[in-house]
């Protein structure tokens, strides 16, 4: 094969597109003003456990989010799903004496076939999307209630709310657990190491590399964040089964979204749908695979949340699907489709978290708890859209 | 000075850094029509937005004079307070809205901010008469009008506005011949009228026929103004100074190029409408291509030639399809866009915008996308470093004039946005290439350059069929063409016996048969 590097002798080097890390300074900005409002009450060890703890099933629904929202829609559907998951595998160990991972089972089988229908009725049928999960959203709500008999179902027992609540053995040196330094090391070195790997092919290709000094800040930066996050982890019980669990979750969506066919295949179809069309993708097949996913991604959260309350109640998941869909606008995903990514979204869904939690440690009343999220998501899109059009 | 109407002096306009025009200089007559001519990226568009005040006064320098006076206009109302008004490229109309509505659409009939609908479907009518649809009812909604009368209602619009400055650009891209000519013969008639215009085109028999002068822009700069009389109009003349230097052919000789064996054969194939299974839209088609052949796809707007391109790619148009695609000689199952892929079948769609392009995404991305799973994955996991190099190689290869294959395909110009597309298929490594109109709306240099990447693939033994509305395209490419009239093949004309006047004979004497039926 030609390699061009022959025709570009001299390397080129690039600057680091700040945008791309401008909801991570936003995060750890939103993260300081707590700090200081709550007077470092949002430091302690606790906290950030509850962090994670608190938003592990909006990290997870906003990753489904992102797909439905590259394709230029939104699944409204999502919280009434979640809590019919929940309501299924409460009655069924609380009723029926199933056992908890059998329970979980149909959570998940629960949750894919609300995907699959929804999916049907976008591929196949060619109902607008909005309208499909308008109408889960309804007949979810109302099944869970009629599953529940509008009653609350629990408790549930350890074997089940372990997924939730459980942490990974630790091993403590003065008082810190040495399993999450272990863990933030090894991230610091596949961080550097990956970075260093993307230049070097950059570099075997003739491509432009980015400049040294600015990697090193970034990595810095990335790597003070996660250090920070796991000391304090070790200071308090350790890893939480949680953050275990979400980790593989963004780690498959991010590896799907980023270097797979399925992948592309989905920001294609978003970006213009026609034309994908006509380059040969079948974008019926990506639409049904996108929304039965969401469904899969609900049965999951299903579990998560039941599992955190110990209970499966017919009020829970309400208003999940707008957390979810405002963490994607927040990691800078575009209405319109085609835009966006995992690690944004999930950037987003801890914004919306370190958010809830301080406002609650700062005692703000809930509704005005809701004010100021609204404010934030229109804050962060307009500043982000804003700085595009200057580009433009 | 009475006698110029417009004087734009010493126009400078810079986007972040690059100077997109640079000390630019014309003067339009009182009544005549005047033409800008030159390549995509010379800065035209850029210029007409200056005057039209989309870019307001302070983010250029230089001065615009109308009527004798300095304007500085701060937004297109301002310019279209002085009658100054532009029609763009993109036809601005609202579609399920009435042609009234629609020709009076931001400049309403209205008595204190009421709507005055007698007065408002009036003056509409009297407007349209005055374009010359005078026969149409102002209450239907504009999408029922073609692409034709549209652009005539955009005209109807900005007489409405009492233009006495019209300034149109490439009114013409989106027309047939025979719909050009209507509205070039308005321009004609108006001008009678007093009327002074500016128009923008890449047709420059166009521009002759109706130009009192054209001014050539080259890079940002202005290069000339021809007078009509004095100058020569020759369309030779015009490339000349367009691209800097005589273009002596515009279509590049296809030099020891073997033709093969067939290797493409469509037989009898009989398609319907999408939503009307019981008109038939293509009747019998019988088409045969050889290995390294060219083979043109000729006809007027709406003999079908884009469905035949597209019902053969995949089916992505039309139902109830019978016949047979035959592919070196096999009966080739082609029933997605996939299978077509999957049988080197590629095809580059006459709109690259909305079918050929995902426009926010990288020239990168879009070059490999139909290519992805056959060529740049394993197991369904992109092959990144052999995307970026592949990208890279072709971006050097057609010659895509833009620093890095990052860059958002939506930023590029039409005519390197159409190497963009020419390469993604290129990349599926195609037996059967259809192009379709590969050269619309893009100037002479990037004609050329995609001229000679047809004659390369012709040379190592691909297929290839080009559609074009522009006929000196089809006699300029193709060793053959079939000439399509109402969904048949009316005829087949074979190298020298392709002229304007065959292929339009073709097309009446099909018509004529089609009478006697």
């Amino acid at each position: 094969m030609e390699n061009t590097a022959v025709k570009n002798p001299a390397q080129k080097k690039v600057n680091l597109s700040l945008k791309q890390y401008g909801m991570v300074l936003a995060l750890i900005a939103v993260y300081l003003i707590f700090a200081v409002i709550t007077g470092g009450k949002n430091l302690a060890p606790m906290t950030v456990n509850n962090i994670i703890m608190q938003n592990g099933y909006v990290i997870i629904l906003a990753v489904g989010m992102l797909l439905c929202v590259l394709t230029g829609n939104v699944d409204l559907g999502v919280g009434s799903v979640v809590a019919t998951c929940g309501a299924v595998a409460g009655t069924l160990i609380v009723d029926f004496g199933v056992s908890s991972p059998v329970a979980m089972l149909a959570s998940l089988a629960v949750g894919a076939l609300f995907g699959a229908f929804v999916g049907f009725f976008v591929s196949k049928l060619e109902i607008p999307p909005f309208i499909v999960t308008l109408a889960t959203m309804l007949m979810g709500r109302g099944l869970c209630y009629v599953i529940l008999q509008a009653q609350t179902k629990g408790p549930l027992p350890d074997s089940y709310t372990w997924v939730s609540t459980g942490f990974l053995p630790t091993i403590k040196v003065g008082g810190v657990d040495m399993i999450c330094i272990a863990v933030a090391v090894v991230i610091a070195v596949f961080v550097v190491l990956g970075d260093l790997r993307a230049q070097a092919v950059a570099k075997k290709n003739g491509l432009p590399t980015v400049h040294t000094w600015q990697l090193a800040v970034k990595d810095i930066v990335i790597i003070g964040i996660e250090g920070f996050f796991f000391y304090k982890l070790g200071c308090y019980n350790g890893i939480p089964i949680m953050l275990i669990l979400v980790a593989i979750v963004v780690a498959i969506y991010h590896f799907i979204t980023t270097q797979t066919v399925a992948g592309r295949q989905i920001y294609a179809m978003g970006g213009n749908a026609k034309a994908a069309r006509l380059s040969g993708i079948n974008t019926q097949k990506v639409f049904f695979w996108v929304y039965a996913n969401m469904g899969l991604l609900c049965g999951l959260a299903g579990i998560v949340l039941s599992a955190r309350n110990a209970s499966a109640t017919p009020k829970a998941g309400d208003g999940f699907e707008m957390d979810a869909i405002a963490s994607c606008y927040i990691g800078g995903a575009a209405t319109s489709g085609g835009v966006g990514t995992i690690v944004g979204a999930v950037v987003g869904a801890f914004i919306m978290g370190i958010l809830n939690i301080g406002m609650s440690l700062a005692g703000f009343d809930t509704n005005v708890q809701k004010i100021v999220k609204g404010a934030v998501l229109l804050g962060a899109v307009t500043v982000d859209l804003l700085s595009k059009r200057k580009k433009g | 000075m009475a006698e110029y109407i417009l004087e734009m002096n010493h126009i400078v306009k810079e986007f972040s850094g690059v100077r997109a025009l640079d000390d630019v200089n014309f003067k339009v007559r009182q009544g005549e029509i005047m033409a800008i001519c030159g390549e995509n990226g010379a800065g035209k568009s850029t210029l007409m937005n200056v005057l039209s005040g989309v870019y307001p006064y302070g983010e250029y320098s230089g001065d615009i004079v109308y009527r004798g006076e300095t304007c500085k206009f701060h937004s297109i109302r301002d310019s279209e307070k002085k009658g100054i008004v532009i029609i763009h490229q993109e036809l601005a109309l609202s579609p399920y809205l009435s042609i009234a509505e629609n020709v009076f659409i931001g400049n309403e009939r209205k008595h204190n901010g009421v709507i005055d609908w007698t007065e408002t479907r009036r003056e509409a009518q009297k407007l349209l008469e005055r374009v010359g649809l005078g026969h149409e009812n102002v209450n239907v909604p504009v999408n029922s009008l073609g692409v034709g009368k549209q652009q005539l209602i955009e005209i109807a619009k900005a007489l409405g506005k009492k233009a006495d400055l019209l300034i149109l650009d490439e009114p013409t891209a989106a027309l047939n011949d025979q719909e050009s000519k209507q509205l070039l013969d308005l321009m004609l008639q108006l001008k009678a009228q007093g009327m002074t215009c500016i128009i923008i085109s890449h047709k420059l028999n166009e521009i002759s026929y109706v130009a009192d002068s054209i001014t050539i822009i080259r890079d940002g700069h202005t290069i000339e103004t021809l007078q009509k009389g004095t100058d020569d109009f020759s369309e030779e003349r015009i490339i000349k100074g367009m691209v800097g230097r005589e273009l002596t052919n515009r279509y590049p000789k296809r030099e020891d190029c073997k033709i093969g064996d067939v290797i493409f054969e469509v037989k009898n194939w009989n398609v319907y409408h999408p939503d009307d299974a019981n008109r038939q839209m293509l009747k019998d088609i019988n088409i045969k291509v050889r290995a390294g052949e060219v083979v043109g796809l000729a006809g007027l707007m709406g003999a079908g030639r884009t469905e035949l391109a597209m019902s053969i790619f995949g089916r992505t148009y039309g139902q109830k399809f019978s016949g047979d695609i035959c592919i070196n000689g096999k009966k080739a199952e082609i029933k997605s866009v996939q299978d077509a892929i999957n049988h080197k079948l590629a095809y580059v769609s006459e709109d690259r915008k909305t079918y050929g392009l995902i426009l926010i995404d990288s020239i990168k991305f879009n070059m490999t996308l139909s290519a992805l799973r056959k060529f740049f994955s394993r197991k369904g996991v992109v092959d990144q470093s052999q995307e970026a190099v592949k990208a890279e190689e072709y971006r050097h290869r057609i010659n895509v004039k833009t620093n890095t294959v990052e860059q958002a395909v939506g930023s590029l110009s039409g005519g390197n946005q159409q190497k963009v597309v020419l390469a993604k298929w290129m990349l599926t490594q195609p037996d059967v290439l259809i192009l379709d109109e590969p050269t619309r709306g893009i100037d002479v240099g990037a004609k050329y350059e995609i001229y000679t990447v047809i004659n390369e693939l012709a040379k190592s033994g691909k297929a290839i069929i080009i559609i074009s509305s522009e006929m000196p395209e089809i006699i300029g490419t193709c060793d053959r063409t079939y000439v399509l009239n109402e969904g048949e093949i009316a005829g087949e004309l074979v190298g020298s016996e392709m002229t304007q006047e065959a292929i339009m004979g073709k097309i009446m004497a099909h018509n004529n048969r089609k009478g006697e039926l």
